[in-house]
C-alpha cells in the first residue's frame, strides 16, 4: 500500500522493444530477411520527439534500449514506486501506422511474443495490450484469437490517429474478436495514419499536434456512438487512453442536443449519447489538462454524471509529474479517490481483488 | 417556432436592446449574380463554374438546413428576400443590429483569382442589395483567403465601407489558420480595423477529421468543434498575437464550451512542453481571452442547470459571448428561449447587445 492511496491500478505503462533485433527470434526468415534489407526502422510515426525532456522522464533513460524496454527499469519506476497491484502495459509501437499489412501482423505477433517473455512472465503485476495491425481487422482478429486466451493480456491497443474511423463496420472483425476473448479496446494517444491530424491541415508546432489529438478522440468517440459500434457489440469496452478527460462534460452537452434535433438520422440511437459513454467508455486520468483552479476540477468531475469513468494512470516514461503526490487530483476525496485510483480499473479489466 | 405574438418581441425590445450576430443572406439565383460579377469572368463562370474541395458534402437535415417556415413567400432561397428577412427577423424580434454572414464558399474556389471575382460580386451585391436598403444590418466581407494578397487586395478594396464590420474565413480551411501563410491578410483587417469571424463550414482539401471521413451529418455537424478547436489551438500557439497585437478573432456558431477545457490543456502543456521555435509572451488562454470572441449560438446545454453557470464561471470570458441565431437555419436560437438559466440582467444586457456593439462600433 502507497502512503497517499489505499490501493493503486496504474493503466498506462508504455513498453517498447529494446530494439527490432529483440524480435528477430519471434520473426519467420522472410521477415528478418525483410527487416535487414529495407533498413525498416519502425512505424513512420513521431508521437514524442526524442529530443523533449516531457518524452521520458530522466529515470526512465537506459543504455540498454529506449525508455519502457528494460522490464526491470520499468517495474522499479512504476509498480514499486507506487506500490501498485497492478500495471497495466501500453506498448504504443503502432504497428497499424505500416502499411504493409502483412508485415504489420508479423511485428505485432512478434512484438506480443516478446511481451510474454520479457514482462509477463516475469512480472505477474503486470498486464499488456495486445499489439494488432488494426488497418485490418482480420489480421487483427488472427491476432486477438491467437493470444487472446492469455491471462496476461487484458486488452487490445490500437492509435487514435487511424486511417478510419473507429465507429465504422469495417472494424467489426476487430470489435467482434475483442469481445470473444473479454478485451477491451484501448484507444490511445498517437499514431500515423497519414491524414492531416487535425480538421483544418497539419499543426505547426509539436504542442498544437499534442493538445489536438484530444479533438481527435472527440472525432472517434463521435463515430463510434454515431454508426452504432455499442449497439452492434452491446459487450463492446473502450478505454481512451491519454486523450485527457475534462473535455467530457461539454462533449456530452453538445451531443445530447444534437441527438434531440438529429436522431432522426440515426434511429438505432435509442439513448442519449451520454448514456454509450457512460456504459461503453473508460478514460485514464494523464494527461489530465487540469484547470489552474480546483474548483473547476471538482465542477468537471461532477459534471461528467459518473463515477465510473476515470481510471488512474501515470503515462510513464513520459514526464507528467514529479512524484506520487503531484499526480493527484486536488480535491478530491474518497470514496471517488479509491475509484479512480483502482477501482475502476479493476472492475472494467476484471483485475482481481 | 413557437413563440408568438407581438408580446415576446415587446419583451426582448423593453428589456434589453438586441444584436444577432449570425444571420446568413444568400444570393437568390444567378441573374442577379452575373450583374454584378466583372464581365471578364462570365465566359468562365458559364463554361466551368465553381470548383472547390469537392467531396466533403453531407445531406443535411433538411434542404438548405432552413427552419421550415424560412422559405419566403417569394420562392427565393431561406436568406434571400430582404423584405421577408426583416419581418421574420428583425422586426419580429426587434433586433437593433444584425451582422450578415453570407455563406457559399465563394472565398474557397481553388481558381483563386475566379474566388477573388466571386468574392467581389457577393460583396458589392451585399452593399447594394442589403446594406444600403435596411440601415440595421452590417456584413461581413467576403475574400478568397486561402491566399493572403488577395484577400488583402479585397479588404483594401471594401474595408473602410462602414457597412462592413469583420471580415469572413470559415472553420475548415487547407493550414490551421494561425499559419504565417495567413498574416497579410490579417494585417490588412487590422489596418482597417476589422475582426476576423470564423464562420462553421469551409471544406479545406482533407478529411474532416483527424482520422478520416465520417458518415454521418450530425458527424459533419457536431464535429465542427473540432474543427474550431484546432484553429484556436493554432492561433493561440502560431505567435500571430504577439506579431499582430489588434488582431480580433470571432468564433461564429461554434458553441464555446468545449473553451474552457482547451485553455486548460494549453496552457498545462505549454508549460511543461514550451512551443518549439515559437516563444509565448503568456499563456495561451490569455492571448485566447484578450483576441477571440464567441457567438453563443449553437449554445451547448447541460442537463442540470447549475452546469451552465459553471460554465461561465470556466469560461471568464461574460465580455466577449455575443448573441446570435444563425437564422434562417434549423437550429435558430431565439432570444427568449436561447439560454438554459436566466442570466443576471446586466449579463444578458451583455451578451444580447453590448459585447457586439463594443466590438463592432454600432452605435
Amino acid at each position: 500500500m502507497s502512503e497517499l492511496y489505499q490501493s493503486v491500478i496504474d493503466t498506462d505503462i508504455h513498453n517498447t522493444i529494446p530494439s527490432l533485433k529483440t524480435l528477430y527470434p519471434y520473426l519467420q526468415d522472410f521477415w528478418r530477411d525483410y527487416l535487414e534489407e529495407s533498413a525498416f526502422v519502425g512505424p513512420d510515426a513521431h508521437d514524442y520527439p526524442a529530443g523533449l525532456p516531457f518524452s521520458a522522464r530522466a529515470d526512465s533513460k537506459s543504455s540498454d534500449g529506449p525508455p519502457g524496454s528494460q522490464m526491470e527499469l520499468v517495474r522499479s519506476n512504476t509498480i514499486d514506486a507506487w506500490k501498485a497491484e497492478i500495471g497495466i502495459l501500453t506498448c504504443n509501437y503502432w504497428t497499424t501506422s505500416i502499411h504493409h499489412e502483412d508485415f504489420a501482423l508479423a511485428l505485432s505477433s512478434a512484438i506480443n511474443d516478446w511481451q510474454i517473455d520479457a514482462f509477463l512472465n516475469p512480472e505477474p503485476r503486470f498486464r499488456a495490450s495486445l499489439v494488432v495491425p488494426g488497418q485490418n481487422p482480420e489480421l487483427a482478429a488472427q491476432e486477438i484469437d491467437r493470444l487472446g486466451g492469455h491471462p496476461g493480456f487484458v486488452q487490445v491497443i490500437v492509435p487514435v490517429r487511424s486511417h478510419t474511423l473507429y465507429g465504422k463496420r469495417h472494424f467489426d472483425p476487430l470489435y467482434e474478436a475483442a469481445v470473444r476473448n473479454n478485451l477491451v479496446v484501448g484507444i490511445h494517444y498517437g499514431g500515423a495514419s497519414g491524414h492531416p491530424p487535425t480538421p483544418t491541415g497539419w499543426p505547426v508546432s509539436f504542442l498544437e499536434e499534442y493538445t489536438g489529438m484530444t479533438q481527435l478522440f472527440q472525432s472517434q468517440l463521435l463515430s463510434l456512438i454515431t454508426e452504432g459500434a455499442f449497439n452492434r457489440h452491446p459487450d463492446l469496452k473502450v478505454s481512451f487512453i491519454e486523450g485527457g478527460f475534462t473535455w467530457i462534460p461539454s462533449f456530452i452537452w453538445r451531443m445530447d442536443k444534437e441527438w434531440k434535433g438529429l436522431r432522426h438520422e440515426l434511429p438505432w440511437l435509442t439513448e442519449p449519447p451520454s448514456a454509450y459513454i457512460h456504459r461503453h467508455l473508460r478514460f485514464t486520468t494523464q494527461p489530465m489538462g487540469a484547470p489552474p483552479d480546483p474548483v473547476h476540477m471538482s465542477q468537471i468531475l461532477d459534471q461528467m454524471g459518473s463515477t465510473d469513468l476515470l481510471m488512474f494512470a501515470t503515462d510513464y516514461p513520459h514526464h507528467h509529474f514529479d512524484s506520487p503526490r503531484e499526480a493527484l487530483i486536488k480535491g478530491i476525496e474518497e470514496p471517488l479517490l479509491g475509484k479512480i485510483m483502482a477501482e475502476n480499473a479493476r472492475n472494467w479489466y476484471a483485475l482481481p481483488n | 417556432m413557437t413563440v408568438t405574438s407581438a408580446e415576446t418581441k415587446t419583451q426582448v425590445r423593453e428589456q434589453h436592446a438586441a444584436i444577432d450576430c449570425d444571420i446568413h443572406n444568400a444570393m437568390p439565383n444567378d441573374v442577379t449574380f452575373r450583374k454584378y460579377l466583372p464581365t471578364e469572368w462570365h465566359a468562365h463562370h458559364q463554361s466551368n463554374g465553381r470548383r472547390g474541395h469537392v467531396g466533403s458534402g453531407y445531406p443535411r437535415a433538411v434542404p438548405h438546413a432552413a427552419r421550415v417556415d424560412s422559405w419566403p413567400p417569394s420562392r427565393l432561397p431561406p436568406g434571400g428576400d430582404l423584405g421577408f428577412m426583416r419581418e421574420q427577423l428583425l422586426d419580429y424580434w426587434g433586433f437593433d443590429y444584425g451582422i450578415l454572414n453570407c455563406l457559399g464558399g465563394a472565398g474557397g474556389d481553388l481558381n483563386l483569382p475566379y474566388a477573388a471575382a466571386l468574392c467581389r460580386a457577393m460583396n458589392d451585391w451585399q452593399v447594394s442589395e442589403w446594406l444600403e436598403p435596411e440601415p440595421r444590418l452590417r456584413a461581413s466581407l467576403l475574400v478568397p483567403y486561402e491566399d493572403a494578397d488577395l484577400a488583402a487586395a479585397e479588404i483594401a478594396r471594401m474595408g473602410d465601407h462602414p457597412g462592413f464590420v469583420q471580415v469572413l474565413l470559415v472553420c475548415r480551411t487547407r493550414e490551421p489558420l494561425g499559419h504565417w501563410k495567413y498574416w497579410k491578410m490579417y494585417e490588412a483587417a487590422v489596418r482597417h480595423n476589422l475582426p476576423i469571424g470564423i464562420h462553421f463550414g469551409g471544406a479545406g482539401g482533407g478529411p474532416i477529421t483527424g482520422a478520416g471521413w465520417p458518415t454521418h451529418y450530425m458527424e459533419d455537424h457536431a464535429g465542427m468543434s473540432q474543427a474550431f478547436q484546432a484553429q484556436v489551438a493554432s492561433y493561440a500557439l502560431s505567435g500571430v498575437f504577439d506579431a499582430i497585437p489588434e488582431l480580433k478573432v470571432v468564433l461564429i456558431e461554434g458553441g464555446f464550451a468545449w473553451l474552457p477545457p482547451l485553455m486548460w490543456r494549453l496552457d498545462h502543456h505549454w508549460q511543461h512542453i514550451g512551443n518549439g521555435a515559437v516563444p509565448l509572451k503568456r499563456l495561451p488562454s490569455e492571448y485566447i481571452r484578450d483576441h477571440m470572441w464567441l457567438t453563443t449560438q449553437p449554445m451547448e446545454e447541460p442537463a442540470q442547470k447549475a452546469h451552465f453557470a459553471q460554465l461561465l464561471d470556466q469560461l471568464q470570458m461574460n465580455d466577449r459571448l455575443m448573441f446570435a441565431t444563425d437564422y434562417p437555419h434549423w437550429d435558430f436560437d431565439a432570444p427568449t428561449t436561447a439560454f438554459p438559466v436566466e442570466l443576471d440582467s446586466d449579463l444578458k444586457r451583455a451578451i444580447m447587445a453590448d459585447n457586439a456593439r463594443n466590438l463592432y462600433s454600432l452605435l
